[in-house]
């Protein structure tokens, strides 16, 4: 078993799902759940992959897929939050609309060349061993996803913003008393949740797979909400939650490569499986750490 | 809150209706009529079923330039067009509605249509049904058929240019789902790769999807780290892989469509459909009235055994040296000849003998094949 090459796969694979957790925890931090999450990555993949390709600049690129991810989500934040609809079913709305528009607009992109975001080793770090390999020789994305993990923690726990936010998702009310809106701090999270989430598409598209294709994402943008719960709302063990998943992934197709003897469906139900047994193990404590509004109405909501 | 309702209504009534309006694309296509240079039947119709997007750079984009040849030789009948079709009860609805806009014949053409194609011929006797893969079987009805190429002779020959290319005696295949076709594919492409280089193995990894290009992008990673140089596949999107492979600076056997463009260092081959004249004749031989009780009518299988295979060579890349595509050359004359990439002695991944030397499988033995040679590594299960 090479472990290296795991690990390394996890975290390069990891990426396009951080960032969209990430975003969901922003988002449910604030009181909203997004379903369309999925949608936004699509976007996002999209977007970028042609603005790549028409500007010859591929971070002229991942901005446009962020811009994207965030329009769409804008959707979401106003049908729910301005107009009150269930967000359930707004948000797999969501998700179906930037599926059917992608595939309508994507079509001209599907096999063009892409503007590629190319591996970015690390000079120094990357020639260590193991770690060199594991966490130093990707593209400047993941990177990147590290260290919007590392600072939004620090923003939701740490900062007077962070304050806010959470108080939009634990206790509106006590926004209200202090003559805030929780509906403009909501709109605020749920569009930056859509920017990470058309990030995490970005790079989905422009950096790991290099690739353009219909509904692309397969289901990352779900999965991403899952791992929300498995992350106790909390960015840092966002992290864990993107690459328990991704490991698991890198892990069976390694297994595969080897030879193992373990039955093909079986390692193909690895990751889910993965992330089923941990949320079994750690449910009631999660369960704790929603946010309160999540479970609620939104009456306050003006 | 009524007009709050009457606004998510609204909004959701719009979504669905952009996501089913993309999700399954109906177009048609009124062919302007040329006069003259057409059969006469004004009033042919015939719909194409697709369960991808008709330009997908592969299997779905190869059957739809089928449909545009048919539609150049028979310029005034009118083509319908029916994209992203699901392998569900939601064929059988694209199919009625093709029916309700006039189909005399329908193809559908994806592997897993075929059980709903199969219930409308029986349900509409004056349609002519055919399935692109499918097998019915001996008692079939008047109006359904199957059709397919040998997809398998060109991967032989793919395997071959790699056998000889290979500097590790490693090859790699990704590949979404074990059916009798693509575990053909693999095995036929190993069988090509040792009869040139004894010492050869193929490493098969599924992704079990057949377009998931994350998960193929770590696929073709653990494949390089296992010392693989050259990867092929079976994929519905292609470019991730092909991408993945040159950027390592391992070479690629495409599969599909003609990426060589993608790949200019590493490309050695790969294999492609070429639709036109098999879907034009079987198209001729329904309008002459002599469609029930033809080849067509059955299990069409066509390879370079009893005919054009429709599945052709792409062409070579530089690291394909003259001798080899000689050698390449000499294999297929053998197969018009009457050989066969699966001529015994072939064995299986434990070395029992499956097909003893002078033996040969029949198409059927081949589509419904479900082992992997020896000097496969994967599992089928």
């Amino acid at each position: 078993m090479n472990v290296e090459a795991v690990l390394a796969g996890a975290v390069a694979g990891g990426t396009s799902i951080l960032y969209p957790t990430l975003g969901e925890v922003i988002s449910e931090r604030a009181g909203v759940i997004n379903l369309g999450t999925e949608g936004s990555m699509l976007a996002g993949a999209l977007t970028a992959y042609a603005v790549g390709i028409q500007t010859g600049n591929p971070w002229a690129g991942v901005v446009a897929g962020m811009v994207a991810g965030s329009l769409l989500s804008l959707v979401h934040a106003f049908m729910v939050l301005t107009r009150g609809a269930n967000q359930i079913a707004v948000g797999l709305v969501v998700t179906f609309l930037g599926l059917g528009l992608t595939a309508l607009f994507g079509q001209d992109f599907v096999g063009r060349g892409v503007v590629a975001l190319r591996e970015f080793p690390i000079p120094g770090l990357s020639s260590l061993p193991f770690v060199g390999r594991v966490l130093f020789s990707h593209d400047v994305l993941t990177y990147l996803s590290l260290v919007a993990a590392v600072v939004l923690w620090f923003m939701v726990f740490r900062t007077r913003t962070g304050m806010k936010l959470r108080a939009a998702g634990e206790r509106p009310d006590v926004l209200h008393t202090f003559g805030m809106s929780p509906t403009v701090v909501r709109y605020a999270a749920v569009l930056c949740g859509g920017a990470l989430a058309g990030l995490g598409g970005a790079q989905l598209s422009t950096a790991f797979t290099l690739n353009w294709s219909e509904g692309m994402t397969v289901g990352r943008g779900f999965v991403a909400v899952g791992l929300v719960i498995f992350a106790a709302w909390n960015p840092l063990k966002a992290i864990f939650g993107a690459y328990l998943f991704s490991g698991a992934i890198a892990l069976q197709l390694q297994l595969q490569a080897e030879g193992s003897d373990i039955s093909r469906y079986l390692l193909q139900a690895l990751p889910y499986l993965a992330v089923i047994v941990v949320l079994a193990i750690l449910s009631r404590r999660r369960a704790n750490a929603a946010p309160e509004a999540l479970s609620r109405v939104f009456e306050h909501s003006t | 809150m009524t007009r709050r309702r009457r606004w998510t209504a609204a909004l959701v009534a719009l979504s669905l209706v952009f996501a089913a309006s993309c999700g399954s694309d109906d177009s048609s296509d009124e062919a302007g009529g040329g006069g003259g240079t057409g059969d006469g039947d004004s009033d042919l119709t015939i719909g194409f079923l697709y369960v991808g997007p008709k330009d997908d750079f592969g299997y779905n984009q190869a059957a739809y330039e089928g449909s545009l040849a048919v539609e150049a030789a028979f310029p005034e009948a009118t083509i319908l067009q029916a994209e992203n079709v699901p392998e569900t009860a939601e064929a059988e609805a694209a199919m009625q509605d093709m029916i309700d806009r006039g189909a005399d014949i329908i193809f559908a053409t994806s592997f897993g249509h075929l059980e709903f194609a199969a219930n409308m011929a029986e349900q509409n006797p004056d349609v002519v049904f055919l399935h692109q893969g499918g097998l019915v079987g001996d008692d079939v009805l008047d109006n359904l058929g199957t059709y397919f190429g040998t997809v398998y002779e060109p991967v032989y020959t793919a395997g071959v240019a790699a056998g000889m290319a290979t500097e590790t005696d490693k090859l790699g295949y990704v590949y979404a789902f074990p059916i009798p076709q693509t575990l053909a594919n693999i095995n036929a492409f190993q069988l090509g790769a040792a009869s040139v280089n004894p010492d050869v193995e193929t490493i098969a990894i599924s992704t079990g999807s057949w377009c998931d290009p994350g998960t193929q992008a770590t696929a073709t990673q653990s494949l390089l780290d296992q010392g693989v140089d050259v990867i092929t596949q079976h994929q519905d999107c292609t470019k991730t892989i092909i991408e993945a492979t040159e950027a390592a600076g391992a070479m690629s056997v495409g599969y599909h469509f003609d990426a060589s463009e993608l790949a200019p260092e590493g490309w050695l081959t790969g294999s492609e459909w070429d639709w036109d004249d098999l879907f034009v004749q079987i198209v001729q031989t329904i309008v002459d009235g002599d469609f029930v009780g033809s080849e067509f009518n059955g299990d069409f299988r066509v390879g370079l055994q009893t005919g054009d295979n429709p599945f052709v060579q792409s062409p070579f890349g530089p690291l394909v040296d003259a001798d080899t595509q000689a050698l390449i050359e000499e294999i297929e004359a053998g197969f018009i000849d009457g050989g066969s990439p699966f001529a015994g002695p072939v064995l299986d991944q434990d070395g029992e003998i499956v097909w003893a030397d002078g033996e040969q499988p029949t198409y059927d033995e081949v589509e419904t094949m479900d082992f992997f040679v020896i000097g496969v590594i994967g599992r089928t299960d």
